[in-house]
């Protein structure tokens, strides 16, 4: 007897807000048959730390950081095929309205200026990742097969893209489930 | 009314000095475009309506229709070329759709939906210009701007205020206001002018008004753009 070997999906966010991941629990029941078909690597669904030989990455959230940017490399490495799921994977999101600004400024306003802070200081420990001087979206950086727009994309257009993609087409959203907001 | 051409196979009659466009429209057939609306002169510059005809690629609203024309739309081939022009138009502004008053109501957005437009695909400009609040009612987003310059045509045209203006060159075009100070508030434009309701992204903003119509009922949830007959071919002043 033949037995479909199930696709391994890993799953990150990066400069996200965990939206487009509740999204995805948004299909609700939708997620028994899923698993049926997918099961998960490193998710923040799953306790796995670091990310292993996937079919499939998806991520939410832009590139903010040192560690976005690192372990966005890392999916690419690992992942035969990556998503860009919600707004800020795809264009940098509300994150990237901090472009006009800078850096140091921000910084500076929220862990130094501002009033109530008690010693303020501008966190610099080893062990924290560097902002970058922008935010970007994610194909900026490395390739990206898939994107899947929204802020989040509704559950009803995650389950449409999965099931696209697991049945080997390219996603295709329309009236209705495409949404950029 | 005998004169016509053919629009993807299907015949189109129009009138003496008609344009491409027009005469499609009448028909009740959509052929995108955002900077081209019935009242105003033609402006070219978005280039979405380009259509082939009898083979060469020209903007459908400043071409005149003649008999006999073979003009082609819905093809794939020129909805492609329609699609990475939407993908510049948002890449080289900030249309950041989730915290926009306009989403639901935006031109731009509504025909990337209707081109399927996924993702923008090139890298980002993040153009950095700073918004000009002065005014007590009106608030502009310049980032958002897609100098279709409908604007300017209607302050020039209807309201004969020349409130607003294109000004620069290449990619550092930009709109302004036209004041000494360069500020909305020293012009004197009113909140009845036509230049206020024609912007058809995110630009021109009445204040305290965003957020006012429930997702699910703004005029791009309910049906898609090539469905929405937003510009009646007449003279009419229906906008939502």
């Amino acid at each position: 007897m033949e037995t479909k070997r199930k696709l391994r999906v890993a799953t990150t966010s990066l400069a996200g807000c965990f939206g487009c991941h509740m999204s995805f629990l948004d299909i609700d029941e939708h997620l028994f048959e899923l698993v049926e078909l997918i099961e998960f690597d490193r998710s923040p669904l799953t306790d796995i730390k670091v990310v292993g030989d996937c079919d499939l990455g998806i991520i939410e959230g832009g590139l903010c950081n040192a560690e976005n940017v690192h372990i966005l490399r890392e999916f690419r490495a690992r992942c035969t095929k990556l998503v860009a799921l919600g707004a800020c994977a795809v264009n940098g999101g509300l994150p990237a309205q901090r472009n006009h600004l800078k850096l140091t400024e921000i910084l500076e306003e929220v862990y130094h200026t501002s009033p109530g802070l008690a010693h303020g200081l501008i966190p610099n420990d080893p062990e924290l990742p560097l902002p970058l001087n922008k935010v970007h979206p994610l194909h900026e950086v490395v390739k990206i097969d898939w994107f899947i727009p929204g802020c989040p994309p509704s559950g009803e257009a995650i389950w449409k893209a999965l099931t696209d993609i697991v049945a080997g087409r390219d996603p295709e959203l329309g009236f209705g489930t495409l949404h950029y907001d | 009314m005998s004169a016509t051409f053919t629009l993807d196979g299907k015949e189109v009659p129009f009138r003496d000095g008609q344009t491409i466009i027009q005469a499609a429209q009448e028909q009740g057939a959509w052929i995108p475009h955002l900077c081209y609306h019935p009242e105003f002169k033609p402006h070219g510059s978005c280039k979405l309506c380009t259509v082939t005809v009898n083979g060469r690629h020209m903007a459908s609203c400043t071409t005149q229709a003649t008999a006999g024309q073979v003009v082609e739309s819905n093809t794939e081939a020129l909805n492609d070329e329609r699609r990475t022009l939407l993908q510049m138009l948002f890449v080289e502004g900030n249309h950041f759709c989730p915290s926009c008053e306009k989403s639901g109501n935006c031109k731009l957005q509504a025909t990337a939906y209707e081109l399927g437009m996924m993702t923008p695909h090139f890298d980002h400009f993040y153009p950095s210009r700073p918004v000009d609040a002065s005014h007590p009612e009106i608030l502009l987003d310049f980032n958002r701007c897609i100098l279709c310059s409908l604007c300017v045509r209607a302050s020039r045209d209807v309201d004969k205020k020349f409130v607003f203006a294109l000004s620069g060159r290449g990619i550092g075009t930009k709109l302004i206001v036209n004041a000494a100070s360069g500020r909305l508030a020293d012009t004197n434009v009113a909140m009845d002018d036509k230049a206020l309701e024609v912007c058809p992204v995110g630009v021109i903003l009445r204040k305290r008004h965003g957020f006012a119509v429930p997702i699910g009922e703004r005029t791009y949830d309910k049906a898609p753009i090539s469905e929405c007959p937003d510009y009646s071919p007449l003279p009419a002043k229906e906008e939502a």
